[in-house]
């Protein structure tokens, strides 16, 4: 169940185990610039230069749509400066763990009934546990760029990625009880054959039934991000890009890569978990319709989530770290545990 | 200078102004608080304030002005050199090596004075809406004055401003030192003897720049 | 929202009373002094060195601040980066020179910096401009009052975090300058003002462009009400923060909205005896009782309005005649020594000339608004949270041009 089954599957030959590996890496190589270019043109440039009333880049291809492929060969081009104090291997690393940590997450996100890389029983908790491992990268960066600014932004993502870290994983825990498996597979067909309270003209995304779940999910999603409202581990007027800041050239587009990366990541857990997935409530394509439909429907289903994502972030201003820690220990965290309970009892009662 | 203010004081009586009862009441108030220290004053009707006093009651003079004319807001503190520049005082400072001249008679502002610095500060009262210009002579041979921060924490950075430009050295200023100029900077820029070097190094163009009227031909 | 008829009290937004609040805000003040008190028993520190290279700095002022974790100890603006010595300068400039240097005092309302010196000058002069000029003079006094304050209201917001609102701001000031523009020929530095009048007189069509224009405004000043002030993010991060007691505000020098926000119902406007001709018109000074970072964003918002109100009533009520009085070709002005200060975008602008009957002032002493808005940081900055400083930054509101000179 793979997406090497899937190549073996369409082409009716056997792949062997090399072949399989090669092509699981380059799917996920590939659709990671790919995603985070997608979101960066559409959302970054062109929603955000729509909603600030301009025009946003014009020039590179038709409607400036090659702009991040221009903007990506001049990081390449820049030079790559470290810090005279900092230390150079941590310094150099950080950027590619907090990659790696983007790259695992989409390991287990499921694009078809085969359509994915690896099939995991317990997808969704080695999904939340590899998105959180960025945060030693962030904090890696903060402390070896040997920078005041950088070392705040590094402890600030930190302190907020761990707080933001509880309500996520409480968020998703509704969904998980109330679809009765870790798997995100089975998470899928849970919501497309599943049934509210004896209705099933959807089935059952769990949007519906679990929208304080998927509340506190984007909420706490937005905090891993690091995106306004909750943006002060890079807040450009208060400590100028934070642990970015002594960041040039590719090292630089690593971190880019990645925030758009885990951004598109996250936008998919959500829809997978909240959305129905690759499935579609109506109309049965039949397996290998789903394998072959099935990216289309998760990239409509993940773009809608990265507006909202995005549209947040355009909208809001910053808030102080004292606040957003309030926020997470007064008001989520109780709110999802409310929310664990509510789902506890309908599971049993029902 | 006393025949200046008296001057001034006759135009305004023959333009048919009235004697500014309320600047005449704030001058006597503060004549009263400080006894001998308050040398002079001089009033344009309906426009302004001017006092002098000893440098010694300068602190005196601030306190009174806040406590009993209202003046709770600070609006200024700076000083003046009177001495006329050596490099001339008009558009005339253009010559190439400007020998300095024979300094002219210094001659001074409202309200008078005899030596070359004069320090300003400027009040305000918010409730009678009126201004008060509180000038003190410094003697030059010891250019001191105290601090008022204690009447007025702003006169801080004024005070250090003053400092850099004239070098006044206020008494009790707790962190005397460069505001706008570098640290390792000498000299007092505002002095009338320190020279401009841009003007020594070029000519101003703009001597002969006299812009037409707005309807008018150029001739 | 008329002109005047909103005198009288302010209410909050939500309909909270306003004793409510300040019962909050008295409690929030405490709370602040107690943090003052705990940072002064601590002794390990951070010395956080913002600029002068910073993106809240806008321009080149730099903070040394030291800070205990995101608290900070004490902070010290330090500036002279942009020090230009125009008071050096003027000594050597005949006095219609000096318009053009003190034009880049305050850029973004460039007009209104000519302004109180030309009043100071005709003082001296004892000469007085023709209605018209006068009229003219309010008019771009105002206009820049707004060029400048639209710029606050996107600023502040960007400060905080919020990307949008300030493109919203350039989009909107962008019809401003267009009037200015049309009038004076510059967009930044008009320099425009003489001794005894003004320039030119107005174009053909420029007053119903303007009203077209100042209605523009008062929808930006509408949607910034809903979008900035109404965001509970933005008060929250407002609220309470930097809270200037009105005495201690005074005594360091505070003016314009800054100490307006204090509940200090002072507007030189109003209450100066310049030339200009606002008390033939109908408007109202906005005063806030609570004195902190968001009460300051609010009254430089109504300002705004109520600028936009001025300015059409001073078109409609635009007088004809001369813009300019009988003054020599040549300008010499009679020995003397003469102070007007004018109500700036900024806050209180005054020129003390000193002159002794030359072609050239002898002594030109700036006093410029943000430079006295600005000492007050060390006293208000102790105590507060990084983010804080920024935010009290953005709402003192400053300009470096202003504070070097």
């Amino acid at each position: 169940m793979t997406a090497a089954t899937v190549v073996s599957g369409l082409l009716a030959v056997e792949v062997p185990y090399w072949a399989a590996s090669i092509i699981k890496v380059g799917v996920v190589a590939l659709v990671i610039p790919t995603a985070a270019l997608v979101l960066g043109y559409v959302f970054l440039m062109k929603m955000m230069s729509f909603m600030q009333s301009r025009l946003g880049p014009m020039e590179a291809g038709p409607y400036g749509t090659l702009q991040l492929l221009a903007d990506g060969l001049k990081f390449l081009q820049k030079e790559d400066i470290f810090p005279a104090k900092a230390d150079r291997t941590v310094f150099a690393l950080a950027p590619l763990v907090v990659l790696i940590s983007t790259f695992l997450i989409y390991v287990v996100i499921p694009t078809g009934p085969d359509a994915v890389v690896a099939q995991l029983d317990v997808g969704i908790f080695y999904a939340l546990a590899v998105s959180s491992l960025s945060v030693v990268g962030i904090l890696m960066a903060g402390w070896a760029s040997a920078n005041k600014y950088a070392l705040m932004g590094g402890l600030r993502a930190a302190g907020q990625l761990i707080a933001y870290e509880l309500p996520l994983v409480l968020a998703v825990m509704g969904v998980v009880i109330q679809a009765g498996t870790l798997d995100l597979q089975k998470i899928v067909t849970t919501q497309a054959t599943g049934e509210i309270f004896g209705w099933d003209g959807i089935g059952n995304p769990f949007i519906l039934t679990q929208f304080a779940g998927f509340f506190i999910f984007l909420v706490a999603v937005q905090a891993e991000l690091t995106q306004p409202p909750f943006d002060m581990p890079v807040a450009e007027s208060e400590i100028v890009g934070g642990y970015q800041v002594e960041y040039t050239g590719f090292r630089f587009l690593f971190f880019f890569m990645g925030e758009f990366g885990t951004a598109f990541a996250f936008a998919a857990l959500a829809s997978v978990l909240f959305l129905g997935g690759w499935a579609l409530p109506w109309g049965d394509l039949g397996h290998w319709g789903f394998n072959i439909a099935g990216p289309a429907i998760m990239l409509v289903k993940v773009l809608a989530v990265s507006a909202l994502i995005f549209w947040f972030r355009f909208t809001y201003p910053r808030l102080r770290e004292d606040q957003l820690q309030r926020l997470a220990w007064k008001f989520l965290i109780p709110l999802s545990l409310v929310n664990i309970v509510v789902t506890g009892i309908f599971k049993v009662v029902l | 200078m006393t025949q200046l203010s008296s001057t001034e004081t006759g135009a305004a009586a023959e333009t048919g102004a009235q004697p500014d009862e309320h600047r005449e009441a704030w001058a006597a108030q503060l004549a009263d608080a400080l006894g001998d220290d308050f040398v002079e004053h001089h009033i344009i009707p309906e426009s302004d304030l001017w006092v002098r006093v000893n440098r010694g009651s300068w602190v005196v003079a601030a306190t009174a002005a806040r406590d009993q004319l209202g003046c709770v807001f600070f609006d200024w503190l700076s000083a003046i050199d009177w001495l006329p520049s050596p490099y001339g005082r008009d558009m005339d400072a253009q010559e190439d090596n400007p020998q300095p001249k024979a300094a002219d008679p210094t001659e001074q502002g409202y309200a008078g004075g005899e030596t070359r610095f004069q320090m300003v500060v400027r009040l305000y009262s918010i409730t009678d809406h009126m201004g008060l210009t509180i000038k003190a002579d410094l003697p030059d041979g010891d250019l001191s004055i105290d601090t008022l921060i204690g009447v007025f924490p702003g006169t801080n950075w004024h005070e250090r401003e003053a400092w850099e430009m004239f070098g006044i050295h206020f008494s009790g200023h707790p962190d005397l030192r460069h505001i706008y100029l570098p640290g390792e900077f000498q000299g007092n820029p505002l002095r009338k003897d320190f020279p401009l070097l841009a003007r020594r190094v070029k000519p101003w163009p703009g001597i002969v720049d006299v812009e037409l009227f707005p309807g008018e031909e150029g001739s | 929202m008329t002109a005047v008829g909103n005198a009288g009290n302010i209410t909050d937004r939500n309909g909270g009373s306003l004793a409510d609040q300040r019962q909050q805000l008295a409690y929030v003040a405490t709370q602040a002094a107690d943090a003052r008190l705990n940072v002064e028993i601590e002794t390990e520190g951070m010395t956080l060195n913002i600029g002068p290279q910073h993106p809240a700095t806008h321009g080149t002022l730099r903070l040394v601040a030291r800070l205990d974790g995101e608290q900070v100890v004490e902070a010290e603006p330090i500036m002279g980066y942009m020090h230009r010595g125009y008071e050096k300068l003027a000594e050597v400039r005949t006095y219609p020179q000096v318009t053009t240097l003190i034009n880049r005092i305050d850029w973004l309302g460039s007009f209104a910096n000519e302004v109180p010196f030309i009043l100071a000058a005709e003082k001296l002069m004892e000469v007085e401009a023709p209605p018209r000029a006068q009229w003219i003079r309010t008019v771009l006094f105002e206009l820049s009052r707004i060029a400048n304050i639209t710029l606050f209201l996107g600023d502040m917001a960007v400060q905080l975090g919020a990307l949008t609102p300030v493109f919203m701001a350039f989009r909107d000031r962008e019809f401003v300058l267009n009037q200015i523009e049309a009038v004076t020929g510059g967009r930044f530095h008009p320099n425009f003002d003489r001794i005894g009048g003004v320039k030119d007189d107005l174009p053909k069509g420029w007053i119903d462009d303007t009203k077209q224009a100042m209605q523009k405004i008062r929808d930006f000043c509408d949607e910034f009400e809903d979008l900035v002030l109404g965001n509970e993010i933005f008060q929250s991060r407002s609220r309470g923060i930097g809270i200037v007691p009105p005495a201690i505000g005074l005594s360091y020098g505070l003016s314009g909205a800054n100490i307006r926000a204090s509940g200090v119902d002072w507007d030189l406007r109003r209450d100066g005896r310049e030339a200009l001709v606002y008390d033939q018109l109908d408007w109202k000074v906005w005063t806030h009782p609570d004195g902190d970072s968001f009460a300051r964003y609010w009254v430089r918002l109504q300002e705004t309005r109520e600028a936009t109100h001025m300015v059409d009533q001073l078109l409609d009520g635009l007088p004809s005649g001369p813009i300019m009085a009988k003054v020599p070709r040549i300008i010499k002005v009679p020995a003397g020594e003469a102070y007007a200060a004018t109500e700036n975008p900024l806050g209180e602008m005054g020129y003390y000339i000193v002159s002794k009957g030359d072609l050239v002032p002898f002594r030109v002493k700036i006093r410029s608004a943000s430079f006295s808005n600005i000492s007050i940081t060390p006293w208000l900055l102790r105590g507060v949270y990084v983010p804080d400083i920024i935010t009290i930054l953005a709402s003192l509101y400053f300009i470096l041009g202003d504070i070097d000179r």
